[in-house]
């Protein structure tokens, strides 16, 4: 049972990376007992599952994941949502009016029109239907201030940090809020323009640098310098 | 034109352009060229100048195109009016339409379709400058912009054409080659699965001239694809190393 590679290497579509007992992880197929990589990634291995990290993916949604999104189209009974995947996602009108819509009274672009933002969860999706959303949740609903930025999708886990460690740090250095959607769209709110800038700087930094180690470390370096020098124009 | 035609092997057994028998045009490769597509690729092979792009998977329009059980995986090949000698008209001729069914048929087999049912993928080749082996380089390329778009794949595909010349089996014909030559055999490969994915035959061969054709382009697409990677860890590795700085 042969590993025909070396841990956290640059693998391509169709590169063979093992043989025998092993389990396909992310981004990895099995075929004639063959274990291939299917995404241009760094690969690695953890017992006997292969996982390669992409470097180039899409967002794919799942049931749970909050995500940001831009409003394509008002419906009859609800909104078409531009998610940054490959389907578009639905939010019904009642979920947002909490009460039965009714047709007669109630103005649908009124709560919601093409071009606002949402955040929003995602509620329910399988093969055979389009994602549908969900805001009735705290913290969900329209996007009425903030920066918005978009990163690689699947760098979204990296700037989280094990258990949140990355995301908080930069909360509480820069004295944003910021909300990390999954589909890669990132919305960051701070009391001025010039914390705002300093957030994005840190979120595009580990956009760029997300597979290499000790990024914590120095992404916290960064702002601190950063804001250092900040205070220094000031005086 | 005509004093060209006349000897396209010299005494010493070089071609028209100095090449060798088995030996193919040089190759430039770079991947993700175009920020506004999802995957993008760029590919020089001798003469030829090739661009693709790469949108999707996303929503197909229109939505009657859509299959329940699959994604679409659509393909336009287009020359430029200006990738030949001769004005070509931008309207797609019946030799493009062809070609862009033969690349898609050729691709199709890499791409995981059943992953992301009633969405679509579409691929667009943009021919810039023609020289021969068009539809072989398209294929190269069109491959790697899908792996840029972050396509799960089984297999890069890779391409290469083998042909007759007076009365020698050669590798990768340019356009003089393939027009006065007796025959051409463009040959697509996933080298890793050990698949061929497209393979075609415009002439006549003897069996023995056919096997040696095919063995021809298979060997060419090795080389191609080691070229393919070649491109891709360039440019990854290149981002990993910037950012370890």
């Amino acid at each position: 049972m042969p590993t025909f590679f070396e841990r956290r290497q640059l693998v391509t579509p169709g590169d063979l990376l093992a043989e025998g007992d092993y389990t396909a992880g992310e981004n990895t197929y099995v075929e004639d007992n063959k274990l291939y990589a299917s995404r241009i990634g760094i690969v690695d291995y953890e017992d006997k599952t292969v996982n390669v990290v992409a470097l180039r993916a899409f967002y794919v949604p799942r049931a749970g994941d909050v995500v940001i999104g831009t409003v394509i189209e008002v419906g009859f009974n609800g909104w078409v949502v531009d998610i940054n995947a490959p389907y578009q996602a639905l939010l019904r009108a009642s979920d947002v009016l909490s009460r039965p819509f009714k047709p007669q009274k109630d103005e649908l672009s009124q709560f919601l029109d093409m071009g606002d933002l949402i955040v929003a969860k995602i509620f329910s999706y399988d093969r055979a239907h389009n994602p549908q959303l969900s805001v009735g949740e705290p913290g969900l609903g329209k996007v009425t201030r903030g920066q918005i930025m978009r990163i690689t999708p699947t760098k979204i886990p990296r700037a989280i940090g094990r258990k949140g460690s990355m995301i908080s740090m930069i909360k509480q250095e820069t004295g944003c809020q910021i909300i990390l959607g999954l589909n890669g769209v990132v919305l960051i709110t701070g009391k001025n323009p010039e914390d705002e800038e300093l957030a994005m700087m840190a979120i595009r930094k580990i956009d760029e640098e997300s597979h290499t180690s000790g990024l914590t470390d120095r992404i916290t370096q960064m702002v601190k310098d950063e804001k250092a020098k900040r205070r220094k124009d000031e005086e | 034109m005509s004093q060209k035609t006349e000897k396209l092997i010299d005494k010493k057994g070089l071609r028209l352009d100095g090449r060798k028998l088995d030996e193919l045009r040089p190759i430039k490769i770079e991947i993700g060229v175009l920020s506004n597509a999802d995957g993008s690729a760029y590919i020089e092979q001798g003469k030829n100048k090739i661009l693709a792009a790469v949108f999707g998977p996303r929503e197909l329009h229109p939505k009657h195109l859509a299959l329940q059980d699959r994604m679409v995986l659509r393909c336009r090949y287009h020359m430029a009016p200006f990738s030949v000698q001769e004005r070509k008209s931008p309207a797609p001729s019946r030799r493009e339409v062809e070609l862009s069914k033969v690349i898609r048929e050729s691709l199709e087999p890499s791409v995981f379709l059943e992953n992301y049912p009633r969405t679509g993928i579409d691929i667009f080749i943009e021919v810039l400058q023609a020289d021969g082996g068009t539809r072989c380089a398209s294929i190269t390329v069109a491959s790697l912009a899908l792996a840029d778009a972050g396509i799960p794949m089984r297999d890069l595909v890779v391409a290469c054409a083998a042909g007759k010349i007076e009365d020698t089996v050669v590798l990768d014909l340019m356009d003089t080659e393939d027009k006065v030559g007796v025959a051409d055999v463009p040959v697509a490969l996933m080298p890793n699965l050990n698949a061929i994915t497209l393979l075609q035959m415009d002439g006549i061969l003897s069996m023995e001239e056919f096997e040696q054709a095919v063995n021809m382009a298979l060997e060419g697409c090795k080389k191609i694809y080691a070229l393919q990677k070649e491109a891709l860890k360039v440019k990854y590795v290149g981002v990993k190393e910037e950012a370890e700085e």
